[in-house]
Order: C-alpha cells, then structure tokens, then sequence
C-alpha cells in the first residue's frame, strides 16, 4: 500500500512530468491561457495517460514480449494512444461541445503529446506491474494537470500585471514555468 | 517472427478500427450545438447591426470563428460577456460604432404628414413597432421601438427620424461616472465589474 502511495506522490509532485521531466510542454503552454479550459484539458488528458497507460501494459506484456517483438514497442503504443484519442475526441464532442471548440487543434494533438508516449516507454523501462503501471498514468496525469491548472491560474493573474513590453504574452510564460520548475525542485527529497 | 509482427499488429489495428467505428456511431453529433448555446444569448431582435442577417447567422459566424464577439450592439457589454465566457474567446470592448452614438437610447419617429402609406418601414422592422396600413399613416410605438435604425433607410420618402428619447421622470437615470474605473484582477475574479474599459 505504501509503496503505490509512494508512486503517486513521486509521479504528481516530485518527477512531475511537465516541470521535471519536460514532458507535454506543448498542450503545457498552448491551452494554459484560462482555467476553464486548463481543467478539460487535464480531464482530458488524464483519461487518455491512464487509459493508454494500462492498455500499453496489456499490449506489451501480452502480444509483444511473448513473441519477441519488444522492437516494435514504440509503434505499437503509438497505435494505441491513437486510437483513445480518436474515442476522447467523439466522447467530448459528444458531452461537451463548448469543451470541444475550446479544446480545438489540442484533443488530436494529445497522440503527439510526449507525456503519453514517454508514460508508456517509461512503464516498460521501470518494469512496473499492471496495477502500478495504472498508477503511475494516473498519477502523472494528475501531475500534469494539476501544474496546467496551477499554471493557467498564474498566467490569468498576469494579463492584469503590469509587464514590460518585451516580456508580454510568450516570455513571461516561459519565465512563469521556469520558475515553477524550479518551485517544484524543492518536492526533490520527498522521495528516493 | 515476422509472420507474427504482421498478424498481431493486424489484429490490433482491426480492434481498434471496430471500437472506433463503434464510437463514432454511438457519439455522433448533428449539427454544432455551440451556435445554439450563442443564440440562446442573443437579443433576438433580428436587427441585423452585427452585418449578419438575424441573430442565428451572426452566432454562426461566431461559433466559427468569423465574426467577434463584441458585435451585437442592442445585447450590448453584458451579452458580448457571455458570448465569451462560450466561446472561452477574449472580451472585447463594445464596437466603436456604439460610443459615436448618443448614450441616451434613440428610436424611431415618423413624419406622420409626409407618411405615404407604403408599408416598407413596416417590413423592416423586426420587432413589429410599426402600426398602420396600406395608404395609411403609419406609427411608432415607443415603448416597442428598440432604436435600430433599420426601417430608416427603407422608407422612399425619408419621413423616418431616430431621435433620442426625451428624459422623462419614466427615463431618467443617474450620470454615468465620469471617470472609467480599470478592474483590479479581484474585480474580475469575483464576476463584479462589468464595465469593460480596455484592460493593461
């Protein structure tokens, strides 16, 4: 028990994804721009890390290592992470629509977001069980979307902040997460 | 080796190639449901201010990314506010073409002696504050009179007048404050301020 409790808190807080790892910065600066849609977003994300994540399992573990095929992980999640794209896609735009415009380009681009695929690779490098393997995806989707929410909140606050000229809009995003990675350094010593 | 790689990978792609299919028979949606959330926000008034023809036309175009949010003058700054909090799109200040106006509202007289009858003004208007009849004088009523300037170009004999209402004790209203207050982060926050001036 303590030791799945131990794989969330190192996956959420202290090898946190996007501002540890540098994973998924992409959807990380694109759709930070209000809470609102920061949160679908990390519903979105969190559905498709934990669902890829078990099925990655399920597809290594069962079809590619029993033949040999290891070489072919890589395609094989991608496929994978395709396609539970594809079906959060159609649920959204079939629950939310507003969540759906909003979202626009970034639901396809979650198949392409790094954080997946690295969550997949990294299952089969740690040699997690089925059970952990479902946690770590959870965790670290909550992870992700616990610092986009986090980061879209800060970014709000700025549009009302008096920034220089040459620092409005992308910079002082950058800045912004920079300084949040290094916030999320002090979480180091939480865990081995 | 081989022969299993090319199977398994069939296998998977066909699975799910099924549950997608599946998925997109069960999620299918009709239609954008976004453009009637905006109608729901819009006036109604049909009075076509926004260049669009009617109310549904322009929350298309909005719902598709052509047209602004700030552009329906008679919903004003508060309809503008909710069809950005829809769209997630950036509140805009109210077109300029509402600040050159006068800030009392307007609406339509008729030179009733030079009136011919021909029922033009009346097909224009479309919230039906038009009375009369064909060679008939025809008539504003005022409290329906939204003030939207379409029926003034449709008469031939430019016998139609938009005016602004004279203040009354019916009308009358405190000055607007001179000066434009810049919201605070918690102004906006709270959902409180609703004037918009150009925020930074």
């Amino acid at each position: 028990m303590n030791e799945y409790f131990l794989i969330l808190i190192s996956t959420v807080l202290v090898n946190n994804f996007v501002l540890v790892k540098f994973l998924g910065l992409c959807p990380f600066m694109g759709v930070s721009k209000k809470v609102d849609s920061a949160i679908g977003m990390g519903f979105a994300t969190t559905f498709v890390m934990t669902l890829s994540a078990v099925l990655s399992y399920l597809i290594n573990t069962y079809l590619l290592v029993p033949f040999g095929l290891e070489f072919l992980q890589t395609i094989g999640f991608i496929l994978t992470i395709a396609a539970v794209v594809g079906f959060t896609e159609m649920a959204i735009h079939k629950t939310s629509p507003v969540l759906y415009q909003v979202l626009g380009i970034y639901i396809p681009l979650i198949t392409t977001n790094c954080a997946v695929l690295g969550l997949a690779l990294l299952n089969v490098t740690e040699q997690n069980n089925f059970f952990e393997s479902a946690l770590y995806g959870f965790g670290a989707s909550i992870g992700f979307t616990l610092v986009l929410v986090l980061f879209s909140g800060i970014r709000e606050r700025l549009e009302f902040a008096d920034i220089p000229k040459p620092f409005q809009g992308a910079p002082i995003a950058l800045i912004t997460a920079g300084l949040m990675s290094i916030a999320f350094m002090g979480f180091g010593g939480l865990v081995k | 080796m081989l022969a299993s790689a090319i199977l398994i990978f069939i296998g998977l792609a066909t699975t799910f190639g099924l549950l997608l299919g599946f998925a997109a028979i069960r999620y299918k949606v009709d239609g954008n449901p976004v453009i009637e959330l905006i109608n729901k926000e819009l006036p109604q008034t049909q009075c076509g201010q926004c260049n669009y023809p009617g109310c549904k036309p322009y929350a298309e175009a909005v719902a598709n990314g052509e047209a602004e949010v700030n552009q329906c003058i008679p919903g004003g700054t508060e309809v503008m506010i909710k069809i950005s909090e829809i769209t997630h799109r950036e509140q805009l200040p109210m077109n300029a073409v509402e600040d050159e106006k006068p800030k009392a509202k307007i609406i339509a007289l008729i030179d009733e002696d030079a009136c011919i009858g021909c029922l033009h003004c009346i097909k224009a208007c479309p919230v039906d504050a038009i009375v009369g009849s064909i060679k008939l004088m025809h008539t504003v009523i005022t409290d329906e009179c939204t003030g939207c300037d379409l029926c003034a170009p449709a008469c031939p004999v430019d016998c139609i007048e938009m005016l602004p209402v004279k203040e009354d004790i019916q009308s009358w209203g405190w000055e607007e404050p001179k000066t434009k207050v810049t919201p605070t982060p918690v102004d906006i926050y709270l959902g409180g301020f609703n004037e918009m001036s150009p925020v930074k």
